[in-house]
């Protein structure tokens, strides 16, 4: 059973996201890694580029495809998890923490309604493995 | 799990990188039971294969030898690539499990006028036991009679122990055996070699471990519209004194010149190359990778592309970006190493 966080939010395409002091942290979720397989790429997305809710942000090459990675909110790419150029291989063993992939400044305040809580997204999960 | 030509196949047991690394480190087992088996018995036997097979089965002059070869159609074009045990006077044929069906119409059609039989032995399984203490592994696994014949086997020779096909052949550029055994025995050695603590090695490990040893795969890098010379399959072909179904097409080809060849190409950055991925010359499109993968040996993107003849450097076209890749001499690993070495791109 994958693991989902209850301190954090979601996306429906299965990024987590953890909003604090304007910033959004995201990855993605245990639910996800597990789908996609080893992870032996990351293409991480530029600094100081903007993206709206929904856009496309970043990529995740597994040993299976290429999958994209959109960004769950809007804001600005205020870091990147320069780590996973050399240890892909995170985003599978610790996809909340060390396999973190990106962080956005927000640029609406009122982000997290558009988000999936911790229990909608665990429903979701059920669904899709049905 | 994949439906894989109505085989429940499982692409993983696990970390599919894992399963790679284990086989060029270590041992892996496959259950590649799926492949069909093929018994080719009477007195025509050999004069058969010549004609259906590309490569000369005439030459393997003893028993106990193993052979690869393309199966054309008239136009040249590959049926299927299959492997040849010699067991005079009667052989083995491996073929792929995809191509079970065409292969089995095909062959019924060319056998008119051989007295020889074609039998499916959907009786047998197979197991691979790969990787550089494969051998080991076995013979501390095997009766005495298995040990005994395997300890007498050079690789690309096979025989029997009673019931058992062992055959020092595989798909994964390590040492190793490939064994053709009932189903009843087939299950007892999986668990043999489970308790051994013998890694399972699903079809994902199985394919990048055969893309970097420089294997074709007949779907990706090979089909009925893809000769030999345009397959990297030249090596396999047999011309002199040798007469077979497909040689007078191929004989057109050398003489009037092949202009699209199966190449292997790593990318100099980071990522990963897939099948289907265009490739680029300057701005010209001159061909596209058939089998493309992240190699866990060489920690790069791989891949066999088929592209037209040309020089300069080469990128790949991914998600609309030029990525600079560079041409390799295949294989690109073998034996747990990374093996290969870079073509200069100006000639």
């Amino acid at each position: 059973m994958a693991e989902v966080r209850s301190n954090l939010n979601y996306a429906a395409s299965h990024e987590w996201v953890e909003l604090k002091d304007g910033i959004a942290t995201v990855g993605i979720s245990d639910y996800a890694q597990e789908a996609l397989g080893d992870v032996v790429f990351v293409e991480l997305p530029e600094m100081d580029q903007q993206f709206q809710a929904g856009d496309e942000i970043a990529v995740i090459e597994s040993v299976k495809a290429a999958s994209d990675i959109y960004a769950p909110v809007a804001g600005i790419v205020v870091a990147v998890n320069e780590v996973l150029e050399a240890e892909p291989e995170a985003v599978n063993s610790a996809p909340y923490e060390a396999g973190w992939i990106f962080k956005l400044s927000l640029s609406e305040p009122e982000a997290e309604q558009n988000l999936l809580t911790a229990e909608q997204y665990a429903a979701l999960c059920e669904s899709q493995d049905h | 799990m994949v439906d894989f030509s109505g085989w429940h196949l499982p692409i993983h047991y696990g970390s599919q990188l894992q399963e790679h690394t284990t086989v060029r480190n270590s041992v892996g087992m496959f259950d590649v039971s799926h492949m069909t088996v093929l018994e080719i018995q009477g007195r025509d036997s050999e004069a058969f294969l010549r004609f259906v097979l590309a490569n000369d089965i005439g030459l393997l002059k003893e028993s106990g030898k193993a052979m690869y070869s393309a199966m054309l159609n008239e136009a040249g074009g590959i049926i299927d690539d299959v492997i040849v045990y010699a067991n005079r006077p009667d052989f083995l044929m491996v073929v792929n499990c995809s191509r079970r069906a065409t292969d089995m119409a095909w062959l019924a059609q060319c056998v008119t006028g051989f007295s020889c039989q074609i039998r499916e032995r959907t009786d047998l399984s197979i197991i691979a036991l790969q990787g550089p203490q494969a051998l080991t592994v076995f013979q501390a696994t095997g009766s005495q009679e298995q040990t005994q014949r395997v300890a007498g086997l050079k690789p690309f020779q096979g025989g029997y122990a009673g019931d058992w096909y062992l055959a020092r052949t595989g798909y994964t550029g390590e040492q190793g055996l490939e064994i053709i055994l009932p189903h009843q025995a087939a299950v007892g050695l999986w668990g043999q070699l489970s308790d051994n603590k013998v890694a399972a090695i699903g079809l994902g490990a199985r394919d990048t471990l055969r893309l970097e040893a420089g294997m074709n795969l007949w779907g990706n890098d090979m089909d009925e519209s893809i000769s030999p010379f345009e397959a990297n399959m030249a090596r396999t072909v047999v011309m002199d004194d040798h007469q077979f179904v497909g040689s007078a097409a191929l004989l057109a080809q050398t003489e009037k010149g092949v202009d699209r060849q199966l190449i292997g190409i790593i990318m100099q950055g980071k990522g990963v190359l897939r099948a289907q991925y265009p490739v680029h010359q300057g701005t010209k499109v001159v061909g596209k990778i058939t089998s493309g993968a992240f190699s866990p040996t060489l920690q790069r993107g791989i891949a066999l592309a088929r592209i037209r003849s040309c020089t300069g450097p080469l990128s790949v076209a991914i998600r609309g970006k030029q990525v600079p890749v560079d041409r390799v001499r295949l294989p690109f690993a073998r034996n747990g190493r990374p093996v290969y070495s870079i073509m200069p791109s100006a000639s």
